[in-house]
């Protein structure tokens, strides 16, 4: 019963789920409201589930004084001064507010934290594209030729520098093509693969041939 | 001998540390921002597209903005929240926003006070503005707000009752919705509301996202899609386009630094590999 009943949920969810999509009315339309409540509430407490297993993981690092030790004491001492902050002295539900301590905290050291994090990308997209970008085959001609004229397209440069050539010559212009039409033609052939994988692997979840997410064997 | 030298320049050139690469680009980002040079920015069917919906909606409109990014983000998709929220200031619009992400209407409230005050309008909270905040469900979410927006929302970001706020009288579901923007950085983000709102429920969507993910929405852009701001370019065109010029047309001059230097740099290892090459197989034969 331990796999048979969570089986019984999954593809009962899984066909009305699908039911309601197209044939909106009563009682499918109730029913998908229920179970997308009952979605939203799971994950709700997976929040907290993962935020356990966080001190989890670097408590125990810490505990086997693991090479790393000392990141995970930064991880649990973090969790837990924005976790304190937030819950006793950010005004209790107004912890959100501008200016209080929580907001602060998000203000001044997560938010310029994670800015920083993305903003590294530039360096090392910058030092990738040196030693990527090479023309060695067919291929990486095709693509460095594609990033050249995008990367130069999509900046003011670019048609300063074309803008004495017909319009439809001008970087940007050369840009917007290859977005608009390799790019698409990519993308697209990409996601309908995507989409026939989804299906597939949906229906055998609803049919219970899938069951790996049961855990076990 | 001197072939020998020549040879081991190049080589030099190919494996050149790239501590050098990373002091060219922090120079070229953060140079022009103490530079005042104005670039003339030329806008993208792609944004005019986005900037036409929106002009054709009528005065005081009631749109929703999603905003599904977190500060990582914040150089890319916060310029466009902000000239954002000013165009809703000047149009007089109902913003209603909410978040698929857990920063995202917090990001909203940082956007706001910054399109106040380039306006010189102030939303009236409740009557023309409510952040709704974040729900956990992703695009589960989108679907329940088709069927209704006050119960997928029963509070607000500051937990008072949404039924209370004048604006949201007569708000049942997307049929009570003009528009919706959605700022996305990634999964949940506007995938989902072209997936879950647009072929579901026929909403009118536009979009802005960050330039890695922007060529993943290009295929919906027309029928599905009103429109895309694809990175800071895009936001910069919606900024020139609305007549708010803001932080995206400032950054748009480091960007453009920093893109020549990568591109001289691309060339500089092009013509380096093949000079190389060459004169190994010169050397060989």
């Amino acid at each position: 019963m331990k796999r048979e009943i969570p089986m019984i949920i999954a593809g009962t969810v899984g066909v009305v789920l699908i039911i309601q999509y197209f044939i909106p009315a009563e009682p499918f339309g109730t029913l998908n409201d229920v179970f997308s409540d009952w979605f939203s509430i799971i994950q709700a407490s997976a929040i907290w589930l993962g935020a356990l297993n966080l001190i989890k993981v670097a408590g125990d690092k810490i505990y086997r004084r693991h090479k790393d030790w000392p990141y995970a004491a930064i991880i649990i001492a973090s969790f837990l001064v924005m976790v304190i902050i937030g819950f006793f002295f950010s005004g209790g539900r107004r912890f959100l507010d501008p200016g209080t301590p929580f907001s602060q905290l998000y203000d001044y050291v997560y938010s310029p934290l994670t800015a920083m994090m993305f903003a590294l990308l530039a360096f090392f997209v910058a030092s990738a594209s040196y030693r990527a970008f090479r023309a060695r085959t067919r291929e990486a001609t095709v693509l460095l030729l594609a990033a050249f004229l995008v990367m130069l397209g999509r900046v003011p440069l670019g048609d300063m520098l074309t803008g004495w050539l017909p319009k439809w010559l001008h970087m940007s212009e050369i840009a917007s093509w290859i977005m608009n039409i390799p790019n698409i033609a990519g993308q697209r052939a990409i996601m309908i693969g995507i989409a026939l994988g989804t299906v597939s692997t949906s229906l055998r979840l609803i049919l219970g041939i899938e069951r790996s997410y049961l855990g076990g064997e | 001998m001197a072939e020998q030298k020549e040879v081991g320049f190049w080589n030099s050139l190919m494996r050149i540390d790239r501590r050098i690469i990373f002091l060219f680009i922090f120079v070229a980002i953060s140079v022009p921002m103490f530079l005042q040079i104005n670039l003339k920015i030329p806008t993208s069917p792609e944004v005019e597209s986005l900037v036409a919906t929106l002009d054709k909606l009528p005065d005081g409109a009631r749109v929703l903005v999603s905003l599904d990014y977190d500060p990582g983000s914040e150089p890319e998709l916060q310029p466009m929240a902000e000239t954002f929220f000013g165009y809703a200031l000047r149009r007089k619009f109902k913003v209603i926003v909410i978040g698929l992400w857990p920063q995202g209407p917090i990001q909203a409230e940082r956007a706001k006070p910054i399109a106040e005050r380039q306006v010189g309008r102030q939303f009236e909270y409740g009557i023309d503005y409510v952040n709704l905040g974040y729900q956990a469900g992703n695009e589960l979410v989108i679907q329940r707000m088709g069927s209704s927006i006050p119960q997928t929302f029963p509070v607000d970001y500051f937990g008072k009752p949404v039924a209370d706020f004048p604006m949201m009288q007569g708000v049942t579901n997307f049929s009570n919705i003009d528009y919706v923007f959605n700022l996305s950085a990634g999964y949940p983000g506007t995938v989902e509301w072209v997936l879950f709102a647009v072929d579901r429920f026929n909403i009118v969507l536009g979009a802005g996202n960050t330039a890695v993910q922007a060529p993943q929405v290009y295929p919906y852009l027309g029928k599905q899609l009103k429109g895309i701001l694809g990175g800071m370019k895009g936001g910069a065109e919606f900024e020139i386009l609305t007549g708010l010029p803001g932080r995206a047309v400032k950054y748009m001059t480091g960007q453009t630094f920093a893109h020549t230097i990568i591109v001289l740099f691309i060339i500089m290892a092009n013509i380096a590999y093949f000079t190389t090459r060459k004169k190994e197989q010169g050397g060989l034969s």
